[in-house]
């Protein structure tokens, strides 16, 4: 039997969360199938089949994929799971979203967001906002799993193998797409950046936000925010890291004004180094950063953009 | 129109989860309980779209033990019509439970099902995609707006590049995410009314669907605990420490 990945891209760019779940299903021990579907996709078929461990790419382009909207995903991909025995996707918003209706329709379960392989049945995850780890066994021949990016890293590249055109075209059912406002922003994403800075509402205003862009420019980081900060519409909801925003693990986070609830924690906790800036020395963030500094963020951001 | 609100009884957002010494779960004991938020906003949302003349009843539904009674009646005190109480005491999985809403909402075909995207014990986030899929619905996941129109319903959600539109044509499913209203507080007047409200009970086993397990909880751990830290004096000593000793910048 084999595996098959369900490719995560948005306008055609192949998201990094998609090599790092083949690097997850490489210690499966199977031959990988990478699965594209969209809509003027076939660059993203090649950079697909230039992941190292991949033996081959399924392409289906054509336009009633072109959001990936999950009825039709789910029937595709229902419709190619015969040859599997493990079904895998990133757990982005995109495949959360049609990966337990691919699920239901085969009759299995899903097993949500692992963080890693013990063997071709057993799948270790977090459960309570990452408070505990679960060991979980499936009993299912066929295993239908999300991938929590994060804990797993990029898979090399090698020289570009098979990619085949399938020209199935469900028509688009279900959903019907009206629009998307796409966030924009010269920065990296969030969940691939090395280095992310992330404000709280301790920022008080949107405007603040501004005082980080040096300081990013400086590192390349990406730009993130705690819920609070979301909420009170300082920045857009993409920018949100947590238990049910991002989950990220950069070399470097810096908490800006964040105190550090369970469910902030939850997104980042897993980051090699973590720094607080927070005037409350009680603050529960500074409990998991490596390095705290208890002052008042207004005082302390200039320096540090000067500093860098 | 009527809408259906599946809810559970998970622990309290403030607590944070133990696990058990013998490493078999998280320890629940004498811990605080509470409704999940995501579906303390479903039912805001379901009880809103009512109040806007757009629907008729709301129906709320939990499965699990007698205690899910408590969080049906937090429901009813918020302004749900009436609660269906699927019982049972098994562990049950994401599958077993959208089959058995799959059932309930046969019993009671409500042309708009909303769910919370996620419950935050278990962070599945799938059980109402696979209600979706066994009812053969459309999906509206991870909603921040929610807009009824005739037959139709628009929904906006929350997706990692920003906010997406998809319309749904009824009867369809929604998932809620945490922008989409903010949860009125039970009043002590309704909380008393709540009492009365009708609260029938179902036996899960009655339902037909198979409950035997498929997957196997091997082993629950504590999370790596990270390193204590230490407080910096100051930006210079801060930028230091990342260059030298974290080597990060
Ligand atoms: C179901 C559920 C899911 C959730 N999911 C998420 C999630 O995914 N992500 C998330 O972040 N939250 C999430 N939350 C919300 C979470 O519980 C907290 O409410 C939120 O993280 C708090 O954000 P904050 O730290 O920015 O705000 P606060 O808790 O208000 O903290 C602000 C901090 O800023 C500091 N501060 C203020 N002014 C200054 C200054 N001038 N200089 C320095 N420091 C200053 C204060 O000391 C304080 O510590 C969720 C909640 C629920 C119920
Ligand atoms: N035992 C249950 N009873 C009723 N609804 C449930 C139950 N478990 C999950 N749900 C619904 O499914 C949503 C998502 O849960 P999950 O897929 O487990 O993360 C919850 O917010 C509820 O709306």
């Amino acid at each position: 039997m084999k595996t098959l990945i369900i490719a995560d891209h948005e306008y055609g760019v192949l998201k990094p969360e998609t090599s790092k779940t083949i690097n997850a299903a490489v210690k499966l021990g199977q031959d990988i199938d990478v699965l594209v579907a969209g809509f003027n996709v076939s660059e993203t078929a090649a950079a697909a089949a230039s992941i190292a461990g991949v033996n081959q790419v399924v392409l289906v382009d054509t336009a009633s994929f072109e959001h990936q909207q999950a009825e039709n995903m789910a029937d595709l991909v229902v419709s190619l799971s015969a040859d599997y025995s493990h079904i895998l996707a990133s757990a982005t918003t995109t495949g959360k979203n049609f990966m337990p209706r691919v699920a239901a329709l085969l009759d299995k379960n899903q097993i949500s967001e692992i963080i890693a392989v013990v063997d071709a049945d057993t799948f270790k995850r977090p459960i309570y906002a990452g408070n505990a780890i679960a060991t979980v066994k499936s009993l299912e021949d066929k295993k239908l799993i999300t991938v929590r990016a994060s804990a797993f890293d990029l898979q090399d590249t090698q020289t570009a193998a098979n990619i085949v055109n399938n020209d199935t075209s469900n028509a688009a059912t279900g959903s019907v797409f009206v629009s998307k406002e796409q966030a924009e922003s010269e920065r990296p994403e969030l969940t691939a950046a090395p280095v992310i800075v992330s404000g709280g509402r301790g920022m008080q205003n949107g405007e603040n936000f501004k005082l980080f862009e040096g300081i990013a420019d400086k590192l390349g980081a990406a730009i993130g925010a705690s819920r609070a900060a979301v909420d009170a519409g300082f920045v857009p909801n993409d920018m949100q890291v947590g238990q049910t925003g991002k989950i990220v693990a950069p070399n470097l986070y810096i908490a800006v004004g964040i105190s550090g609830a369970i469910q902030h924690l939850a997104g980042m906790k897993d980051s090699k180094v973590i720094v607080a800036i927070n005037k409350d020395p009680d603050a529960p963030i500074f409990q998991v950063a490596d390095y705290g500094l208890v002052a008042d963020l207004f005082d302390i951001l200039p320096e540090l953009e000067a500093a860098l | 129109m009527k809408i259906l609100v599946p809810i559970k009884r998970v622990i309290d957002y403030n607590v944070k989860a133990r696990v058990k010494a013998d490493q078999t779960d998280v320890d629940l004991a004498n811990v605080k309980m509470a409704l999940n938020p995501f579906c303390e906003i479903a039912v805001e949302e379901a009880i809103r779209i009512k109040e806007a003349g757009k629907a008729e009843e709301v129906i709320v539904v939990s499965i699990g033990t007698k205690a899910v009674q408590e969080q049906l009646r937090t429901a009813l005190a918020l302004g749900a019509d009436r609660a269906i109480h699927v019982e049972t005491d098994a562990k049950l999985e994401s599958l077993q439970i959208a089959k058995l809403l799959n059932k309930v909402l046969e019993q009671e075909p409500a042309e708009l099902v909303i769910l919370g995207k996620q419950a935050i014990d278990s962070d599945n986030n799938q059980t109402g995609q696979m209600l979706a899929a066994l009812s053969n619905r459309p999906q509206g996941t991870f909603a921040s707006k929610v807009e009824l129109a005739d037959g139709t319903v628009n929904v906006t959600r929350e997706v990692d590049g920003g906010l997406q539109t998809v319309a749904l044509n009824l009867p369809a499913i929604v998932t809620t995410d945490l922008r989409l209203n903010e949860p009125r507080y039970a009043s002590l007047p309704n909380i008393m009314k709540a009492k009365r409200k009708p609260l029938a009970v179902i036996p899960a086993d009655s339902l037909d669907v198979d409950l035997t397990p498929r997957i196997e909880l091997v082993k629950v751990e504590e999370p790596a605990t990270r390193e204590a830290g230490i407080i910096v004096d100051d930006v210079a000593q801060l930028i230091e420490k990342l260059k030298n000793e974290a080597k990060v910048i």
